[in-house]
């Protein structure tokens, strides 16, 4: 007797844990991207990419399609250079995409996103391990400032 | 004579205290023998080393003419099947009914299926007298119970050797009348052979075929009931007789009661 | 002089006995193999020390989940970022708070339990009276009781970690005002399952070997008196919320400190 209702209540004990990792799956955690499933990688050459870190996310209109992999530095012309990897499901952007570094509201994270170009004969599509050649850099805040005081002094 | 356990000249030491100081002491089959001795010399200690849950630091102790301290873990795991102890507390699990604990052994050791098992433990248990208290957790039984329901589970898989330990230490008089009957009865119905450790003398002698008195880490005395009343040991006429002083001392040893007040000094 | 030299080195010679014992008999509790009838054991283990610790695990992790959305509103909402309330909360659970709460939790509710269990049993000389009857005490009770500990106590924490998100929710939308949408959304952009609800988990399986392990070696060699006991008891608490936090440290530098 006793030992059946301990047998059952460690059942509903692992039901119970069962019940939680279910919430943290479908509620609380995003696993549909990131380093699960195939990926495909590409790169992208930056003047300045802000507060962008590897893991930031890559999204095409607000859609999550990939994340930065690493960030390095041209050993050349040192200028960034960002390794992004895109999730497979999401392949066949032309050449001629553009990438841009935004930022999510005012305080938000900064992400990338790309911007898919036109795709008319003669374009490939970007593939493995090419590089992204329209790239937008990140806004500075010191930057636009100066601009804008600059602008004003001009007119 | 044929014997089960043999100690020959064995030695014990706890750290760099000595417990036991060649010892030996034979079991002869079949028999009662009885090993007396004040508290605290460690008589427990004995049964353990038999048991083999402690090695002797010298010497050797056979078991049905097998080393116990030279046998592996696995042959000594298989040789204690074939004995059992009865530990001064009863030892029950107390997480299991009377009927479970005496079953135990058997659920572990046997093959038995269900209701064999449980045809053996009602006669068990009727042997102790604790047929109708079977499903009585240990918690609920007295002291005389929890040992004879310790009793019955150390029989239950008919062991050749079963070793008391202090069966009778705090026991009303008739639960230690029931003992003592219960264990000459076991030992003539089953065949065992049985080491009992006591120190109530007048209970044990009226069973015991044999008697060992153990004091000051030696045997100091041996032989039947008969030989140990007439033995003129001044030690073992003191312990037999319950003198209050005599050669164990009354005083735990300790400078004289004069030094310890005047500081060595004359006041 | 020579005799404080002395003391340490008794000291040191103590303490490396000690831990070799403890190696000792974890070793002979790993190597106990799961039988049928230790499947059984085990499973009314789990009854002990997890399901009866459960009502305790759900009720700090919702009442410490309801806590952090309320305090940490007050501060977002300084910022006009209230919305960030989700990850805030998800990822204090699941990567600090659910796993060592938990343990601190289980030491002192399952983990006591264990010492004093397993010294009363030494006292009561029924692991001898085990050991007699030719049955290992180490596969018959260490063994169960171990593996019922290492696996409670990770579903514990994912139990804590769940409740205490539903306790956030209930205070921060239910009460405070913040949108059910972004609540969710939030939380769900910026919680990665591989990172920080697997490095929760397996940190709370750290935890659940060391714990475990404490309280029942501190059982095991527990001097079988009712001071060796208690002792035993206390020195399992304070040894297994100590060695929880420090290895919490570690852990976190390591899984999430070096990027």
């Amino acid at each position: 007797m006793n030992k059946a209702k301990a047998e059952l209540l460690v059942g509903f004990f692992v039901l119970l844990t069962v019940a939680a990792l279910m919430l943290l799956a479908l509620r609380v955690a995003n696993q549909n991207l990131s380093t699960e499933g195939e990926t495909y990688t590409l790169y992208a050459k930056f003047d300045n990419i802000g507060s962008l870190r590897a893991r930031s996310a890559v999204k095409v209109g607000g859609v999550t399609v990939g994340r930065v992999l690493s960030i390095s530095l041209d050993e050349e012309d040192f200028s960034p250079v960002v390794k992004l990897s895109i999730s497979s499901e999401h392949s066949g952007f032309p050449e001629t995409s553009s990438v841009s570094v935004l930022t999510a509201g005012l305080l938000g994270e900064q992400y990338l996103g790309l911007q898919p170009g036109f795709s008319i004969d003669g374009i490939d599509n970007l593939g493995d391990g090419d590089y992204i050649q329209d790239t937008k850099s990140a806004l500075v805040l010191e930057d636009l400032i100066g601009q804008f005081l600059f602008n004003d002094k001009g007119e | 004579m044929d014997t089960l356990v043999n100690i020959n000249n064995m030695h014990f030491r706890r750290g760099s205290k000595t417990i036991y100081e060649d010892i030996t002491l034979r079991v002869p089959k079949g028999k009662i023998t009885a090993v007396m001795g004040p508290s605290g010399i460690g008589k427990t200690t004995l049964l353990r080393l038999i048991g083999g849950q402690l090695m002797p630091s010298q010497g050797d102790i056979l078991f049905a003419g097998e080393s116990i301290p030279k046998m592996s873990r696995k042959a000594l795991y298989k040789t204690r099947r074939r004995m059992s102890m009865l530990f001064q507390s009863g030892a029950l699990f107390t997480d299991m009914s009377v009927f479970d604990n005496v079953a135990f052994p058997l659920r572990e050791h046997s093959q038995l299926n269900e209701s064999l098992i449980e045809t053996v433990v009602k006669l068990k248990l009727e042997a102790v007298g604790l047929r109708g208290a079977a499903h009585l957790m240990p918690s609920e039984l007295s002291g005389g119970m929890a040992r004879r329901a310790a009793l019955a589970r150390a029989i239950a898989l008919d062991p050749d050797l079963i070793m008391y330990d202090e069966p009778f230490a705090g026991q009303d008089p008739i639960s230690m009348g029931v003992l003592v009957k219960l264990i000459k009865s076991l030992n003539q119905a089953l065949e065992l052979t049985s080491i009992v450790v006591t120190h109530d003398v007048s209970e044990v002698l009226t069973i015991a075929d044999h008697v060992y008195i153990l004091a000051n880490q030696k045997i100091i005395g041996e032989g039947t009931p008969q030989e140990i009343q007439q033995s003129d040991s001044e030690l073992v006429q003191q312990f037999l007789n319950g003198k209050a002083d005599g050669p164990v001392p009354f005083h735990y040893p300790s400078v004289s009661i004069n030094d310890d007040f005047c500081g060595g000094g004359s006041c | 002089m020579l005799r404080f030299v002395q003391s340490v080195g008794a000291s040191v010679i103590e303490t490396i006995a000690t831990i070799g014992r403890a190696g000792l008999m974890l070793a002979g509790a790993l190597f106990a193999l799961p039988t049928l009838q230790n499947m059984r054991l085990t499973i009314k283990q789990i009854y002990v020390v997890g399901v009866q610790s459960l009502l305790i695990i759900i009720v700090s992790g919702l009442f410490i989940g309801m806590v952090m959305a309320l305090q940490g509103y007050t501060i977002l909402v300084g910022y006009g970022a209230e919305g960030s309330l989700g990850p805030l909360v998800a990822l204090s659970l699941l990567r600090e708070l659910g796993p060592v709460v938990t343990a601190l939790l289980f030491a002192g509710r399952a983990g006591s339990a264990l010492t004093a269990e397993i010294g009363l049993m030494k006292a009561t000389e029924q692991l001898s009276s085990l050991e007699m009857m030719a049955v290992d005490p180490l596969r018959r009770v260490v063994a169960p009781r171990f593996w019922a500990g290492v696996m409670s106590m990770p579903m514990l924490a994912i139990i804590f970690s769940a409740i205490g998100i539903l306790g956030g929710y209930l205070v921060g939308v239910d009460w405070l005002g913040v949108d059910s949408g972004s609540y969710w959304s939030v939380m769900q952009a910026s919680v990665e399952w591989n990172v920080d609800v697997m490095n929760g988990v397996i940190k709370s399986i750290v935890f659940a070997l060391v714990v475990t392990w404490i309280a029942i070696f501190k059982g095991f060699d527990a001097v079988p008196t009712s001071e060796g006991i208690s002792a035993a008891t206390t020195q399992t608490v304070v040894y297994a919320s100590l060695a929880v936090l420090g290895l919490d440290f570690i852990l976190t530098a390591l899984m999430f400190g070096i990027q």
